[in-house]
């Protein structure tokens, strides 16, 4: 059976940020001396634009989410909590089906509901907030009259901020595969529409 | 249907808007300062004066006759450091208000004026400055010429305290002949101080073309925008004077190998004001760095400066005679009467944060000889918001020192055999003895040579805007221009990162690798099995 499950507005927010991240890591990366990619001036350009490109996209996308009522897919629930953990330790070794029915109105599984909150309420927004403390460092110190030293610290949450939204993405691409099919999850993100078993 | 596309496809031109919107407001306008040319009036045609027209028998009479009319000039004239070379200072490390510059301070190029005045002064705005005895209320003793000459044939013999020769002689030290000056020329073709007259002395400090600074030498006398990019004669073509603007002959600029206190300035920005670059995170930069720092990448762009000077090995002779040996550059790094010279050309600046005032070893002062002695010290620091991280010219030296008291020494280097001088006489002890004695000061009669140091922010020979150092040339974890600046405060992007940090997210993102590939494989075995079955 074909469900619509992603409406345009999501395929498209879901598209960009991914773009965005990864061009944001790339040069992000670079900026913090990992490797040499696009010279250090190109990587700031591009992560400042990307930085600004993703902080917009989030602000939209919260507006969709809140007059949508879309928000409540990251409300977090124990209801089969435990159920889509054991499938995931177990179950999917074993060829068992899904515990948790993907829906437009719930398209979320519980671990979904909790990752994805982590990501787009947590991780996204505080490292939005620290980018732009990098950004604008200069201007805290006028403004705030904080130390200029707080470059050190900013750096250090923006970092680590990296680094987890990065394991995000590694586990997140891999677990599209735990789909029906192991495309079917991409495809529906593509297309909307997605294959549900029975 | 339609209407969802309409919608999305008009966020996703506001998305875009603002993003595009959000970094392009603050490009402005490319900075391009149109310098004003500043014509400078000639107030009247000294050729016409009778003053000028009378046989002159000495320099000073030609002064006479200029302050017969300039009659104020020689009042304001004589309270400059250009006359005293001296001025009220403060520092940190001394208490009060005390007198510093060339007539007292210890540097590590010919150390010391104390005892040597008649080879030093010939860079004397005066004549005659031969000892301590000179009169400096007596204005006649000015000398106005060296500044004011417009011809470029005024010039003062290197070893006679500052006055010119009175017949054609011969300077030993490089074989130059001087000439007697044609004083009625020069009088009556006198007018502002160009850059030759500047750089008579500027140029030439520590013993020849561009020793001591650096970034000041007589290839500005005629140079290109590449060079320096205000005096190149293919651009601006301007005159020292237009940035040092100059009134009643307080001629500003501040030099801290021989001052220390944050006044009577020149800056970039006295022309150069506001957000001058196009791009903002280029501007914001601004807060904590100098405009030199990346506008002079490297100093001696066209001839060799002086890197460090070791007076140790001074004093050795071949087949009893004082003997030079020539290096790179054609330069000398061996000369009996100096020591040891290394040369260096396009060299890269170090950097320091520097707010603007300095410290000062005296020859009075405690020093440790075990450590690299600081002549003098720029302070500063990355969070303090007085400083900006500027390009400095660090030149080292091995001089003597007083190895029972533990002070700097005056050694008198230059003089006739019998006064104890080095340069007649090659024994440091009684250097020493004759230039403390002379000064006033205790020496033990033991000496030693100790390693020093004096920092001196670079200025000059600022380049054209495409060969201004770029983000990498800092923003590289290795070897960058900011490689030596360690100050616990500051954090490069690029440059530094938490080490701990990394580690730790190198190992997060391996075990999430590691694990999701586990999970992987493990389905695939598993499907596998039970598809087998």
């Amino acid at each position: 059976m074909k469900n619509l499950i992603y409406s345009r507005y999501e395929r498209l927010w879901h598209w960009l940020q991914a773009f965005f991240i990864l061009l944001l890591a790339l040069t992000g990366f670079e900026i913090h001396g990992s490797y040499k990619l696009f010279g250090f001036q190109q990587a700031v350009s591009i992560h400042e634009f990307s930085g600004w490109f993703i902080f917009v996209l989030t602000v939209f996308t919260y507006f969709w989410d809140f007059t949508t009522g879309e928000w409540r897919q990251y409300k977090p629930t124990k209801e089969k909590l435990a159920a889509q953990i054991k499938y995931y330790t177990y179950g999917i070794f074993h060829g068992e089906p899904h515990p948790t029915k993907k829906t437009k109105l719930s398209k979320l599984n519980p671990l979904q509901r909790l990752a994805y909150l982590g990501l787009v309420g947590i991780l996204i927004p505080a490292q939005i907030i620290t980018g732009f403390f990098y950004m604008y460092y200069n201007n805290q110190a006028t403004v705030f009259g904080w130390h200029v030293g707080i470059l050190k610290s900013i750096a250090f949450w923006h970092v680590l901020g990296a680094f987890l939204i990065l394991a995000f993405v590694i586990g997140h691409i891999y677990l599209t595969t735990t789909g029906t099919t192991v495309f079917s999850n991409i495809k529906a993100m593509i297309t909307g529409w997605e294959e549900i078993e029975e | 249907m339609k209407q969802k596309a309409k919608l999305s496809s008009l966020i996703f031109a506001l998305l875009l808007f603002f993003s595009f919107n959000s970094i392009y407001s603050q490009a402005k306008v490319d900075y391009d300062l149109k310098a004003e040319p500043h014509v400078h009036k000639t107030g009247a045609d000294h050729s016409k004066f009778e003053q000028l027209k009378k046989e002159f028998k000495s320099p000073e009479e030609v002064t006479a006759a200029c302050l017969s009319c300039h009659n104020k000039r020689g009042d304001e004239f004589i309270k400059t450091p250009h006359w005293r070379w001296e001025q009220p200072n403060k520092d940190d490390k001394h208490q009060g208000t005390y007198m510093l510059g060339k007539a007292n301070v210890i540097n590590n190029f010919c150390i010391a004026l104390q005892s040597n005045e008649p080879r030093c002064t010939s860079c004397h705005a005066g004549y005659g400055w031969k000892n301590k005895d000179f009169d400096f209320a007596d204005q006649n003793k000015i000398d106005c010429l060296v500044c004011h000459d417009n011809t470029g044939t005024y010039k003062k013999f290197p070893t006679m305290a500052g006055y010119p020769v009175t017949k054609p002689t011969v300077f030993k030290g490089n074989g130059k002949t001087f000439y007697p000056p044609d004083y009625n020329k020069i009088a009556q073709n006198v007018g502002l101080p160009k850059r030759q007259n500047c750089g008579t002395c500027h140029y030439k400090g520590g013993g020849g073309n561009n020793v001591k600074h650096g970034d000041l030498e007589l290839a500005l006398n005629k140079t290109t925008k590449k060079v320096d990019v205000h005096m190149g004669i293919d651009g601006q073509n301007m005159q020292c004077i237009e940035c040092h603007q100059t009134e009643h002959h307080n001629i500003p600029g501040k030099l801290y190998t021989i001052a220390s206190d944050n006044s009577n300035r020149v800056t970039c920005e006295q022309c150069h004001k506001g957000e001058v670059h196009a791009d903002s995170k280029i501007n914001d930069h601004m807060a904590k760095v100098a405009c030199e720092t990346c506008h002079i990448p490297v100093y001696a762009k066209v001839n060799p400066v002086k890197l460090s000077w070791d007076w140790s090995t001074a004093g050795k002779f071949k087949n009893g005679k004082p003997f030079k040996v020539e290096g790179p550059f054609g330069k000398d790094t061996y000369f009996t009467l100096k020591g040891n010279f290394v040369w260096g050309k396009n060299v890269k600046p170090d950097y320091q944060f520097f707010n603007g005032t300095a410290s000062h070893t005296l020859v009075t002062d405690k020093i440790d000889p075990t450590k690299t002695v600081e002549l003098n010290h720029l302070n500063g620091s990355y969070i303090d918001t007085a400083s900006k991280l500027i390009p400095v010219r660090i030149f080292h030296g091995k001089q003597i020192y007083d190895a029972k008291y533990n002070t700097m020494v005056y050694p008198k280097l230059f003089g006739k055999k019998g006064t104890g001088a080095y340069w007649a006489e090659f024994d440091w002890n009684k250097a020493a003895a004759a230039g403390m004695k002379y000064a006033g000061l205790p020496y033990s009669g033991k000496y030693g040579f100790v390693n020093t140091v004096t920092y001196w922010q670079l200025e000059h020979m600022v380049s054209p805007k495409e060969d201004a150092l770029k983000c990498a040339d800092c923003h590289v974890p290795e070897g960058g221009r900011l490689a030596d600046v360690k100050d616990p405060n500051l954090y490069v992007p690029g440059r530094d990162n938490n080490a701990t940090l990394d580690a730790i997210g190198v190992i997060l993102l391996l075990l999430t690798l590691a694990g999701v590939l586990v999970h992987g494989f493990g389905r695939y075995y598993f499907n596998n099995k039970s598809k087998g079955e």
